[in-house]
């Protein structure tokens, strides 16, 4: 295949990996600003500053906006033509890659991103997706369990579909360890054996629910929510779907069957990476603590994307 | 003035919201005994549905000048042109002959020049043409075959005469147009398809990869065909990627591909692949900027050494503007005869040469009757339609042509031919031509149909999309 097809596929289903996160992230926000009604201004302040940290906008957002409001948050995140990761860009970025190689994917795949697009148009004009928010995160998330079923139903397994797969796993192992992280970016006591219970329930659940892991949880732990086995969900069990352990089982999967004469280094560091975490207890991690640990795996997830795209796809 | 339309011939006819019942043509009767059972209503629900499927599926055009990015629909008219077995057979003996002759005069071009050493073409029409390419000048291409796609426009006019009114044999377009048309039609009216011995098209994309791989270079069996594309802010970029995917192709740009030793290869996630016929929807000035434009990032420097040693074929050959150019368009009645010895099946256009001053007078005298073309131009960009042109506008051109003749032809003004169209008054008579398709491999062949190209302004005889022109099924009858 083509190097630059490969590129313009991998990065297609970054992008509508990214679209669907934000979206997860930006829902539980909005929820859990609505469960905390009696929260001050300062609190209410943090934790839309909280969203831009995941995705490392703060500087951006600040130069654009100034002030942090929780509104103004979710516009920059989700309408933003300036904001090269809002909602907007992703999913024009995602269906203007599709348009580069719509030869190379099935013509249901192409119509499911070219639709989202169109209708995305439609839910942004005059705010009109402002009015009901929850619906419109809900629609994303829908667009992209489409986009992904379509994937998996029309197209052949062959490398085109293997660099669709690889991207998905790519970002989706990076989104969700800037997910995990963010509480602890914020200088909150990394000691979580003394967690407040009350205040800090709410803050796990949205998490959980932010990557569809409550009721993951509930099945695995039987249990209340503790940091610790969330952490330990999210980051190691193989069996949820968006850990990062199930994020690099596809990403080194998809990897091996690859291969070719130059990526033998790449392929060394994410297998290197996924034993880490295969083989290491949550106890481990938190002793090292969780912000040292995600950063240090953010930086590892980054250097595996640099050495895809040098090996496969800028050729 | 009195229009041939393709429905009603010289009766009269319907236009906008009279709803009296006229005489169609015999090869029209089926069709309007069907379409009868339309109402308006459903019409137009069909028309609403045609476009947003369009839409979906992303059949758009991106329009020179308008905000970069900004894609539009072209325009689809549910009415189709219908074309009876016995018009369809002149045609396309027509076509082929004149392609043959087109074929051998290029080579002959490149070659020995018999034909202006016979005096036919004189020698300073060939080699003072921006459009001569010397660098083709002895190069043996694979089976001695120049123009592998041909879009021939065709109008009718006065009594219904065809007439050639140009050979695009450089990268013509929008034959995806005439296969989405199709594939359009017979999603709405599938019942229609069933009632009418209607020719199908649908194989194309078959005979285009044959053609391909039929020109693929000496001693290569198994040929690895690409289509080559400016990229996808090119305005025809949604055709070159339909016709990779429906050959089954690869659609490459040109920083997808490089030369080493001697051969042409596209960089792949596996490594270097050689590439064996290169389908390239981009003008030869772009090819290779190690001899054409020097600035351009289009193209695969040294693509042309390999393509001169004939370790790749290119289509269509580098060099077919010569032949399709505006100005060697009079020649070519002549050109058939001289390769072929054969009348001309299909007329040409009376044209006038302004760079001859004797034409160039009357031409300056007649501006206000007569169509006046550049004859670089393409596209409807850069003419003038006379009875349509305001007092400046023919001044302008007045001024243009004075100031550089060779650069015009003119030809009077055709009166096209009309088919019947929906437009916001009903439905009402609109100027139409047609580009059929001719693929030259082994064989010189075509399916039975083309892409009709429909005015959609009133009294405007300019179809090309980028004018605001819209499309039509076209269908050809069998017996």
């Amino acid at each position: 295949m083509l190097s630059s097809t490969a590129d313009h596929l991998f990065w297609m289903a970054r992008y509508t990996e990214r679209a669907e996160n934000t979206a997860r992230m930006l829902d539980i926000h909005l929820q859990s600003s609505l469960l905390a009604g009696g929260r001050s201004e300062l609190q209410r302040g943090q934790a839309a500053r909280a969203v831009l940290l995941i995705s490392e906008l703060v500087p951006a957002y600040e130069a654009a906006h100034g002030e942090l409001s929780s509104e103004s948050v979710l516009k920059f995140m989700v309408s933003s033509t300036t904001n090269g990761s809002s909602i907007y860009n992703a999913i024009y970025s995602a269906r203007e890659n599709a348009r580069a190689v719509r030869g190379a994917i099935t013509t249901e795949l192409w119509e499911t991103i070219n639709v989202t697009w169109l209708e995305l148009q439609v839910r942004l004009e005059n705010d009109a997706w402002v009015k009901d928010m929850p619906a419109f995160f809900e629609w994303v998330k829908h667009r992209a369990h489409l986009t992904r079923g379509v994937t998996a139903g029309t197209m052949p397994r062959d490398d085109a579909y293997r660099f669709v797969a690889l991207g998905t796993a790519l970002e989706r192992a990076d989104n969700v360890a800037r997910l995990l992280d963010v509480k602890f970016f914020e200088g909150a006591a990394a000691d979580l054996q003394n967690w407040d219970a009350k205040g800090e329930y709410y803050h796990w659940a949205a998490i959980l629910r932010s990557v569809s892991g409550f009721e993951i949880y509930r099945k695995t732990y039987r249990d209340t929510i503790t940091p610790t086995r969330v952490a330990e969900l999210l980051i190691l069990r193989a069996d949820m779907p968006r850990s990062l352990m199930a994020a690099m089982n596809a990403l080194c999967n998809q990897l091996q069957k690859l291969a070719n004469k130059r990526s033998s280094q790449t392929l060394r560091a994410a297998g290197l990476l996924q034993a880490q975490i295969q083989f290491t207890h949550i106890d481990d991690i938190l002793q090292q603590g969780l912000h040292a640990y995600l950063t240090q795996f953010l930086v590892s997830i980054n250097l595996i994307g640099k050495g895809i795209s040098q090996d496969f796809l800028v050729a | 003035m009195v229009f041939y339309d393709e429905m009603y011939g010289l009766n009269p006819q319907p236009n906008g919201t009279n709803k009296q019942q006229f005489e169609a043509l015999p090869h029209y009767h089926a069709y309007q005994s069907w379409a009868k059972s339309y109402s308006p209503e459903a019409m137009a629900g069909k028309r609403a549905q045609a476009d947003a499927a369009f839409r979906q599926v992303g059949i758009t055009f991106a329009v020179y000048g308008d905000d970069a990015g900004t894609e539009r629909l072209i325009p689809f008219d549910l009415i189709p042109r219908v074309i009876p077995s016995k018009e369809w057979t002149t045609l396309q003996k027509g076509l082929i002959q004149r392609v043959q002759a087109l074929n051998m005069f290029i080579h002959d071009v490149y070659h020995k020049q018999n034909i202006i050493k016979a005096g036919v073409v004189p020698a300073e029409q060939i080699f003072l043409n921006a459009q001569y390419r010397p660098q083709m000048q002895g190069v043996d291409v694979a089976g001695n075959n120049y123009c592998h796609i041909a879009g021939v426009d065709i109008v009718r006019a006065g009594q219904g005469e065809f007439y050639v009114l140009e050979d695009n044999l450089r990268v013509p377009s929008g034959v995806s147009y005439m296969l989405e048309d199709r594939k359009m039609m017979m999603r709405m009216f599938p019942e229609v398809f069933n009632a009418m011995p209607i020719a199908p098209i649908e194989h194309y994309p078959d005979l285009l990869l044959e053609t391909l791989r039929s020109s693929a270079p000496v001693g290569v069996d198994e040929p690895n065909v690409v289509v080559m594309t400016p990229g996808m802010y090119n305005s025809a970029y949604f055709e070159h990627a339909f016709l990779a995917q429906q050959m089954g192709v690869e659609l490459v740009e040109g920083k997808d591909l490089f030369v080493d030793d001697g051969l042409v290869y596209m960089r792949t996630t596996q490594g270097p692949q050689r590439v064996d016929v290169i389908y390239r929807r981009i003008d030869d000035d772009y090819l290779d900027p190690l001899v054409f434009h020097a600035d351009s990032t289009l193209g695969v420097p040294g693509l042309m050494s390999v393509y001169r040693a004939g370790r790749v074929s290119i289509a269509n050959a580098v060099g077919t503007g010569i032949a399709d150019d505006k100005s060697t368009y009079p020649f070519i009645p002549d050109v058939i005869k001289f390769y072929l010895g054969e009348d001309p099946i299909l007329n040409n256009v009376p044209t006038y040469q302004c760079r001859k001053p004797q034409e160039l007078s009357y031409v300056l005298a007649n501006l206000s009757s007569l169509v006046v073309k550049e004859v670089h131009g393409a596209g409807g960009y850069g003419m003038l339609v006379g009875p349509a042109a305001s007092k400046a506008q023919i001044e302008d051109f007045r001024a243009r042509l004075i100031a550089k003749p060779e650069g015009y032809i003119a030809q009077p003004t055709l009166a096209l031919s009309t088919c019947p169209t929906f437009v916001e008054s009903g439905i009402a008579p609109r100027h139409i031509d047609l580009r059929p398709y001719v693929l030259c491999g082994k064989e010189t062949k075509l399916v039975p149909g083309g892409l009709c190209r429909v005015a959609l302004e009133e009294g405007s005889l300019v179809v090309n999309s980028s004018q605001g022109g819209g499309t039509k099924d076209t269908w050809v009858l069998q017996e």
